[in-house]
């Protein structure tokens, strides 16, 4: 198969890496430029844990082929830190243990970074009573809201509800 | 970033609040799990899995695979490395041309890339020739045994009293069937891990496990190696369930390909899919209960009798009616497990083996006494408490089942519940339900820990513990703090590999239970040994201390379960909103990370109970729901609120710290409870799980 070049901007930092047309993003940004943050739980866009934000959009990197991502902007959980600060979503999942074996949680958190955007740009949910206006405001964030917002993000041991809490508290901001 | 709220002083760490101490570096992703370890140019393997489930390969044709640009090798049992111990037929990879389960490995392909492999993977073509099967485990089947024991090392069977005379006396008797699913462990992190090759020959493996030490002594065994040429590192570990508590065929395969690129790290992550049939699963239950009454609900008989499957190469024998032994007074009691070896995957320990598929029959099937006697379920319960083990006659070191109960009711509300089908909400019916739950606290003897101390003022405490996501590296810190009378800021935990102390492995809720008296012990004979002004460099080393008291004792952990269940009358969804659990579990470490281990347990039974199962063609002889979109766990919108509190005690009989493990307890009766409350919102009992809507729709 073809190698291709292409050039992604990962974290803020352009990076140049040669990947074969069959490569997904995960693996683009995983096995040819050792960013590991986003984690690949089952390759078929069916869990959640490799979500980063493409484009300003959270996006499930496993099914985004990399040869197609070619100029694409990836933000990763270690690229929501503003410097050196963490992104409140960071600290909320840590005061609430939000995560336990950690592997689904920088998909969780790009998720729901996503999410808060889409909240404040606003869209609706399943979920929302009115969908044609969608919710006012992040702080209209019912616990609810989140769970089906947040659904595509599969975590196995079962930390949902202390998700939802540092997701809530985040968004109430 | 603050990571943690750590105690200043020193002695208050254990019962603190703390942070987890690898928070940050998870919630950034920037924890390396096995797979993510950076190695000098990697290779990538891609498993050949078995289409047939059971026969010969006859032909191997790697042409194909072998003409294309990037391939390193092509394994299959005509060229694989020999293994000096086959007798354990799960490890026995690629040594003969034998398939005994359909997904078997009988082939690798290694490539430069990932890409390469897997497709070179897809141009190997395999040949059978194929043989019957039988994939379908039956009550009536004609090759049903008694094991010699039962997961971890139970009798079979046991029987006290007279059983059958105490049934045929009973005023009310309840006999009714179970079953429970074949359900898969589904950890988020697919087992992975890197081999790497050396001369000498040394072997370095990263490995996504609960056990770095029993994977290192299961590889210098299978491959006749020194220990000290084998090391195993598993610094982070993404979820296990029991999946992980052990090695399981990839990680010979990978160790094969490896000693054929030496110098080369060979790659392994296990697809999804490929998880179905080479990591291990819970066997399906045909269960069947019998309760012996009086008309005041006293039982006078109890009979758990359970059918489960096991593999033909390898034998694994639940302990499905283990926790009917102990949970309830009774006259006379029997309990017994058949298996039946079929043509399956090797099942495996998946939380709470035997506890959870076992207590949601029991707990229904008390559920069913209480209305049957006009009991309330707790009621029923209380009549029925034992004053010691009946299996054993030993006292207990500390059974609060009642407390547990009765603080649950009245956080729950429990108060609301009404007769079955009652209470309606627009198209909802709405019941309340409970069970009761158990588990055992084991200790794990033959764990090691150091205590080191180095400048500055700090403490290096070693073990080859493993942290699989339960908080037990913070909670070993601050067991460690206190034991060593100084503040978590100055003692640095080292765990995840096999150079550190031997370490068992994080099941069985037996990590901080085993691991914690390690470092307590080590703990204990360095300040004997050196003092409070020890010299720089000091180190001392210790195993657990003896615990005679413990065998003196029935020591069992608790729990009492709530649910509310809302069924939908025209469809028959189920929504769960709330759930309450409150535990006895002796003293607990963290309240922060052990009230996510109780959540998780919770989030389990409540899966267990509406989603999980694993559906077998038994045409073809596969799991036919082999990914997540098939194979159903909870999202975010399938779990509610879930309260969940802990009796203050501590257990001082179970270990010097006075805890008792809780890794498992939730997942225990919660699925019984959901049942229950299903029941109470409809009048309908389901005995088969999962309760999916086609089993309530009228």
């Amino acid at each position: 198969m073809p190698d291709t070049s292409i050039t992604v901007t990962v974290d803020g930092t352009p990076r140049t890496v040669t990947v074969d047309t069959r490569t997904t993003l995960l693996d683009a940004l995983r096995e040819r430029l050792g960013v590991t943050s986003p984690k690949k739980g089952c390759d078929h866009g069916q869990c959640g844990a490799c979500t980063v934000i493409l484009d300003g959009r959270r996006t499930l990197s496993c099914l985004k082929l990399a040869v197609a991502e070619d100029g694409g902007d990836v933000v990763t959980s270690v690229g929501l830190r503003s410097g050196d600060d963490p992104h409140p979503l960071h600290q909320a999942f840590i005061d609430h243990d939000g995560l336990q074996c950690g592997y689904c949680t920088p998909g969780q958190i790009c998720s729901a970074a996503g999410m808060l955007d889409e909240v404040r740009a606003g869209h609706a949910s399943h979920v929302s009573d009115d969908l044609e206006t969608g919710l006012d405001g992040a702080s209209a964030l019912t616990h609810d809201e989140i769970r089906e917002r947040m659904s595509g993000n599969l975590c196995r041991c079962g930390a949902y509800p202390n998700i939802v809490a540092a997701i809530a508290e985040v968004a109430a901001r | 970033m603050t990571v943690t709220q750590t105690p200043r002083e020193a002695g208050h760490a254990v019962g603190s609040d703390v942070a987890r101490i690898d928070g940050e570096a998870k919630v950034l992703g920037l924890a390396k799990y096995a797979f993510e370890q950076v190695v000098d140019r990697p290779t990538y393997l891609h498993v050949v899995q078995s289409t047939v489930a059971r026969g010969r390969v006859t032909g191997f044709d790697t042409s194909d695979a072998e003409a294309l640009d990037g391939v390193l090798l092509v394994l299959s049992h005509l060229n694989a490395p020999m293994i000096a111990d086959t007798s354990d037929q799960e490890y026995a990879v690629l040594q003969s041309p034998g398939v005994a389960f359909r997904g078997q490995i009988v082939g690798a392909v290694v490539a430069e890339t990932p890409e390469i492999a897997r497709h070179a993977a897809e141009l190997v073509r395999v040949t059978y020739d194929v043989h019957d099967h039988d994939t379908e485990l039956r009550e009536d089947h004609p090759d049903l045994y008694e094991p010699g024991q039962v997961n971890p090392a139970y009798p079979a069977d046991t029987e006290d009293g007279a059983v059958d005379t105490a049934l045929g006396r009973a005023a009310v008797v309840v006999d009714q069937r179970y079953t429970t699913p074949m359900e898969h462990n589904n950890p988020m992190e697919p087992h992975a891990c890197i081999a790497v090759w050396e001369e000498g020959p040394r072997l370095t493996v990263y490995d996504s496990t609960q056990f770095a030490h029993g994977v290192k002594n299961k590889l210098v065994a299978l491959f006749d190696l020194q220990p000290s040429a084998v090391r195993v590192i598993s610094p982070y570990v993404g979820g296990g369930f029991g999946s992980k508590g052990m090695a399981h065929a990839h990680n010979v395969l990978v160790v094969l390909a490896a000693m054929s690129l030496p110098g080369r790290p060979v790659k392994l992550a296990l697809t999804r899919q490929q998880m179905f049939a080479l990591v291990g699963y819970r066997t399906p239950t045909l269960q069947r209960v019998r309760l012996g009454a009086g008309d005041d609900g006293r039982i006078t008989a109890v009979v758990h009798e359970a059918v489960e499957q096991t593999s033909r190469i390898k034998e694994f024998a639940e302990q499905t009616t283990v926790g009917t032994r102990s949970m309830y007074a009774a006259g006379a009691r029997r309990t017994t497990h058949r298996l039946v070896a079929l043509d399956v995957a090797v099942p495996s320990w998946m939380r709470a083996p035997g506890e959870a598929p076992g207590m949601f029959a029991l707990e229904s099937a008390m559920d069913e006494l209480a209305e049957a006697t006009g009991l309330d379920p707790i009621e029923l319960r209380v009549r029925n408490e034992p004053e010691q083990d009946p299996e054993t006659g030993l006292p207990w070191s500390g059974r609060h089942l009642v407390e547990c109960m009765r603080q649950g009711a009245a956080r729950f509300g429990w108060d609301l519940r009404g007769l079955p089908g009652s209470r309606r909400e627009g198209d909802w019916l709405i019941g309340l339900g409970m069970a009761a739950s158990t588990y055992p606290g084991y200790v794990m003897p033959g764990s090691v820990a150091s205590v080191a101390y180095n400048q500055h003022g700090h403490y290096q405490v070693r073990i080859g513990a493993a942290d699989i996501g339960t908080g037990s590296w913070t909670a070993l810190t601050q067991l460690a703090a206190d034991a060593l009378d100084v503040p978590m800021s100055r003692v640095h935990v080292e765990i995840g590999d096999t150079s550190l102390p031997m370490a068992t492995v994080a099941g069985g809720s037996a990590g901080l239970a085993s691991h914690g008296s390690a470092v307590v012990e080590a703990a204990r004979k360095f300040r004997e040994e050196h003092g409070v002004d020890p010299p720089h460099g000091a180190v001392t080393e210790a195993t657990l201390a003896d615990h005679p008291e413990r065998e003196k004792h029935a020591v069992h952990s608790y729990g009492a379960q709530f649910v509310e269940a809302r069924v939908n009358v025209d469809t028959g969804e189920v929504r769960v909103p709330r759930m309450t659990g409150v535990f006895s579990c002796g003293r607990i470490v963290n309240p922060r990370t052990a009230r996510s281990q109780f959540i998780g347990g919770m989030v389990w039974g409540l899966s267990m109970a509406l989603h999980e199962h694993s559906v077998i063609d038994h045409t073809l002889g596969h799991v036919v729901t082999h990914d997540l979109a098939d194979y159903h766990i909870p999202s975010h919108a399938d779990v509610g609120d879930i309260d969940v509190s802990w009796l203050d005690e501590e257990d001082l009989v179970a270990n010097p710290m006075g805890l008792r493990g809780i890794g498992e307890i939730g997942i225990v009766g919660s699925a019984a409870a959901v049942a229950n409350a299903v029941h109470n919102a409809t009048g309908m009992r389901v005995r088969d799980l999962p309760i999916t809507p086609d089993r309530l729709v009228r």
